[in-house]
């Protein structure tokens, strides 16, 4: 049922795909931290502004991903803008609400122990409050990667150029469902993602030892 | 032409308002597609969810389950599916099935997490008066812990009703039908017309999907809980929605 010929002779372009797969995905996840951060940190502090910012992220997240890539087409092109503003704005709502929920989850004590100790605000957001509310930071961090991932391969819609892994899954379909080629690009897909999962797990317990009971699983 | 005459052109052409490829089909078979794998997939996961948030056994594995489902992007479940739905039925199995188990795989993670925090959650001294009442543990799931958690568990069905109406979509590059042919066929095509028709069609769906079921998560909130500060059962903190497709 495997084509191992195909799979020997392309072993370039699988670790070319995959390379632009993580490529694709790291820079829609940076730019929607970037974003998202310095929205969040808006948010909490005119807290009026919170409920529109986190409603407009989240009608953006409701329009299904296909519709995003194929409408920007015509906007910005076959470029790599195409691809990754919709990647972008993915991410907002789940990074957006984990970072405003971590630096709402301060207790008051330790916030008002910051202040009597003299901190100025700009102090106390940054040695205080974001160090406390890095458990949810991250683990926002955990679920925008893993799906951000999985819509790289949807990006294969918009050109060849794009994809990542999903370049195969297309161009095999296209190919009338030529089965190697799908699952050389759905198998590593799907190992990127549970790896990448697996790497915040671990950064997690590594820079919140205290969190080590399951805490954030149980309200995912 | 610009971008919007071709696109209101292309919407008001009563030639797509017509036949098996015209709007009022599509919809149809969108609509279609989306409920019978909604129904497959609350039938696979409420009950255990129901179960798991009661009893408090199986939380860890069920969470194993749900984070593993929503690890997979959903282009991957469709190419993984085909040569086992390729089995079941030969020409069903490229097009249309495939499509059918990813969104069905792929909205079982938040029915099912939702589901079990959302009962889970269920204030215990609630529980407790119903057990002192003489309540079967069947009645106290029914008449105590479902309706106070309802609007936490009709969350994850909003959240699974939208992935799947957005997996829909994807199906139609696997020449299933839905909505999702307009984007499809116009982008082969190059028609700018089309493709944003089918945009606005497919993205005013899954709009309406999600304000109908918050909806109903309104209305069903016991009206005790429903004034503002106080609602026993909050948002989860962290109950960020996934996106697979």
């Amino acid at each position: 049922m495997i084509d191992w010929t195909w799979l020997g002779g392309h072993l370039d372009a699988i670790a070319f795909r995959t390379w632009q797969h993580v490529y694709l995905a790291g820079l829609g996840v940076a730019i929607g931290f970037a974003i998202s951060f310095v929205l969040a940190l808006v948010a909490a502090r005119y807290r009026i502004l919170y409920p529109p910012i986190s409603a407009l992220a989240g009608f953006l997240f409701t329009i299904p991903s296909l519709a995003l890539f194929a409408a920007l087409i015509s906007i910005t092109g076959f470029s790599v803008v195409t691809a990754e503003v919709p990647l972008v704005m993915y991410t907002l709502v789940i990074l957006i609400r984990n970072i405003v929920a971590g630096l709402d989850g301060v207790p008051t004590d330790v916030v008002e122990a910051a202040d009597g100790m003299g901190l100025s605000r700009r102090q106390r957001l940054w040695r205080v409050e974001l160090p406390l509310a890095l458990p949810l930071i991250v683990a926002g961090l955990r679920l925008a990667t893993v799906s951000t991932i999985g819509l790289v391969t949807i990006t294969g819609t918009i050109s060849d150029a794009f994809g990542g892994l999903g370049y195969f899954i297309l161009d095999g379909y296209h190919r009338g469902n030529f089965l190697t080629e799908m699952y050389a690009g759905a198998v590593p897909s799907i190992l990127l993602a549970l790896g990448a999962d697996f790497l915040f797990v671990r950064l997690q317990r590594r820079i919140t030892p205290w969190t080590r009971a399951r805490a954030i699983e149980a309200t995912t | 032409m610009n971008l919007v005459t071709q696109t209101v052109a292309w919407l008001t052409n009563p030639a797509q308002w017509a036949g098996q490829s015209g709007i009022p089909n599509r919809l149809l078979e969108h609509v279609l597609i989306a409920s019978i794998s909604l129904a497959v997939a609350l039938l696979l996961a409420l009950p255990a969810g129901l179960a798991i948030g009661h009893t408090g056994r199986g939380a860890g594995v069920a969470a194993g389950i749900a984070n593993l489902g929503r690890s997979l992007p959903s282009l991957a479940v469709i190419a993984i599916a085909i040569p086992v739905t390729v089995l079941v039925d030969p020409v069903l199995g490229g097009t249309v099935l495939p499509t059918l188990v990813a969104m069905v795989v792929l909205a079982i993670p938040p029915i099912l997490v939702n589901a079990y925090t959302g009962i889970a959650e269920v204030d215990r001294d609630l529980v407790e008066a119903g057990r002192g009442m003489g309540m079967r543990e069947r009645q106290i799931l029914v008449g105590i812990e479902l309706p106070v958690a309802l609007p936490v568990v009709l969350g994850g069905v909003r959240s699974a009703a939208v992935q799947i109406v957005a997996t829909a979509t994807l199906g139609a590059i696997f020449g299933s039908g839905g909505l999702g042919r307009f984007i499809v066929d116009g982008l082969a095509q190059n028609d700018d017309g089309q493709v944003w028709g089918g945009v606005v069609l497919v993205a005013g769906l899954a709009i309406a999907t999600e304000v109908a079921v918050g909806l109903l998560e309104r209305l069903t909130q016991s009206p005790g809980l429903r004034s503002p500060g106080l609602r026993a059962v909050p948002e989860p903190a962290a109950s960020s929605p996934m996106r697979g497709a």
